[in-house]
């Protein structure tokens, strides 16, 4: 049978034989209903509770600061529609970047309709904001920054902690989607200035379909869901308490393995980026060279196509991602890497490798290997490369 | 997604390559698109004797030139011109409508080859009287 290796954790991650362990007993002998008086429902209730605080510790934060959802991209709507319409007498100006989630800038796109004026920020090649042009396009009228933690597609991490700086001088609130940084990187609230942070179990080997919004105390924003009164009535619906306890549990591993974790990835990512560099002619590595996630890589390889690259290496049990537009189905390749300037020819030939705790030195040998092989077939199927040859 | 013959002809293609001085060479698509095909076209008598391709495109372009190649080869001319896009689609199995476009990109490659031929040759060539090589086919759309 064909290796496997998995290398877009930046989509998903599996889950952790400890955070499955934690999570089983609710979804049989401990199935109560948090809301419950009863014994089984009290021990929901405790579970619920004690994952509330390991949330809120990991990014310094107080319990009583996190809400419980039903993953990332409902945190991000939460967070952008409740300031929205919590603070419209104060202004109807909203400021994201380009290279947002869809989470972020379709639910920009929607308060635009509604009425609401969006500035999309610049990104420069490595995909980091201009602090400068982010001060120019404050107004009177502004209410919401919200500019990720770490792009998911080319890992470059904002400079968060001045961006909160920037918007608590004009008495704005900043959110943050931190999805792909939370596991990655250090976050504390208090210290980065950050009023709201959305985040999701099942990029740091937790559960799909549960995440966390962490709303500082005091800020003004609407209910996510009408109901129950859970999460003290800003998100109604019955808790889900295995999803919730798996989140603690992944949250918390996180955490506390976050300097091995980072060394190790750091490690692997250095090695296949120096690797593949060294190796493979015409490859660009997109994003910033040292502001980026632990795991992150994201290649363009000229000449060849984003889709038939992935094919190729799902032939050879290598799975990642890819932005280019076919394998997508839409015309453009990826908003982000449009966004950072590269030339639609390049931006269809991009690979993103993300890794994670499972991977090690010897993947990291096999997908250089095997993408040398492969780069060369598909390039000597390339007229663009025939060009370039000719040229040689 | 795709089916296996699309899998196959994208994993093994078939006629890659070029064919030095070719009676007739064509290329459409383009680089901002993500697909290029060009088609390399060796006519004796009217037939077409070899073929080969390259394509610049993903899975389901490399397999649509593949095929494209499979379904010229020992062809008259006029045979040639009758292969449509649903044609190749069909020869691979079906494509996936987001698709349709890489079949479309074949069949414009071979027209455009046997352009290049006509106008190599200063001959006519019935039903290539109003085909644009340059007319974009990279719409994702609704193609037969």
């Amino acid at each position: 049978m064909t290796r496997q290796i998995y290398m877009d954790n930046a989509a998903t991650t599996p889950i952790k034989k400890e955070v499955l362990d934690a999570m089983m007993p609710y979804f049989t002998e401990k199935f109560g209903n948090a809301s419950s008086v009863y014994r089984v429902g009290r021990e929901s209730k405790k579970a619920l509770d004690e994952s509330r605080e390991k949330v809120a510790k990991s990014i310094g934060a107080k319990p009583k600061e996190i809400y419980f959802t039903g993953g990332g991209s409902e945190a991000d709507n939460w967070a952008i529609k409740g300031v929205a319409f919590a603070n419209r007498n104060k202004g109807n100006h909203i400021i994201t970047s380009k290279i947002e989630h869809p989470a972020v800038l379709n639910t920009c796109e929607y308060l635009e309709k509604e009425g609401f004026e969006v500035t999309y920020l610049d990104v420069d090649e490595y995909g980091l904001i201009n602090l400068d042009e982010l001060k120019n396009s404050i107004k009177d009228e502004t209410i919401l920054i919200t500019i990720m933690f770490a792009n998911n597609e080319i890992g470059t991490i904002q400079p968060v902690k001045e961006i909160g700086e920037i918007a608590h001088q004009k008495g704005i609130y900043f959110h943050t989607d931190a999805v792909q940084a939370i596991g990655n990187v250090a976050i504390n609230v208090e210290e980065l200035n950050i009023d709201m942070l959305s985040l999701s179990a099942h990029k740091i080997y937790g559960p799909k379909g549960v995440g966390a919004l962490y709303i500082r105390q005091g800020v003004k924003v609407h209910p996510y869901m009408h109901g129950g009164a859970q999460e003290k009535s800003r998100r109604a619906g019955t808790e889900n308490i295995p999803g919730i306890v798996g989140l603690g549990k992944a949250i918390e591993l996180a955490t506390n393995n976050l300097e091995e974790h980072n060394s190790k990835l750091l490690k692997l990512r250095n090695k296949l980026i120096n690797d593949v560099m060294s190796k493979i002619d015409y490859v660009r590595l997109n994003g910033h060279p040292e502001k980026r996630l632990p795991g992150n890589v994201n290649f363009s390889f000229e000449f060849i196509e984003g889709e038939a690259l992935l094919l190729s290496l799902d032939m050879v049990g290598i799975a990642g991602s890819s932005g280019s537009a076919c394998s997508s189905g839409s015309l453009d390749p990826s908003h982000v890497l449009m966004a950072i300037g590269l030339p639609h020819e390049i931006a269809h030939g991009s690979l993103r490798l993300s890794l994670g705790d499972f991977n090690n030195e010897e993947d990291i040998d096999y997908v250089v290997e095997n993408l040398g092989i492969i780069v060369n077939r598909l390039r000597q199927m390339s007229p663009l490369y025939e060009k370039v040859r000719g040229n040689a | 997604m795709y089916s296996e013959k699309v899998m196959d002809h994208f994993s093994n293609p078939r006629n890659v390559g070029e064919i030095q001085n070719a009676d007739g060479v064509g290329e459409v698509g383009n680089a901002k698109c993500g697909d290029i095909m060009k088609m390399y076209l060796k006519i004796d008598d009217g037939i077409i004797t070899d073929v080969k391709f390259k394509t610049f495109g993903c899975g389901s372009a490399i397999a649509s030139s593949s095929m494209a190649t499979e379904l010229v080869k020992g062809k008259t001319i006029d045979e040639a011109l009758g292969i449509t896009n649903k044609a190749v689609a069909e020869a691979l199995d079906g494509l996936p409508p987001v698709k349709m476009h890489c079949s479309v990109l074949a069949e414009q490659a071979i027209k455009s080859a046997l352009l290049d031929y006509s106008k190599k040759n200063g001959i006519q060539i019935k039903g290539l009287e109003n085909f644009d090589p340059n007319e974009d086919a990279h719409d994702h759309g609704d193609h037969e």
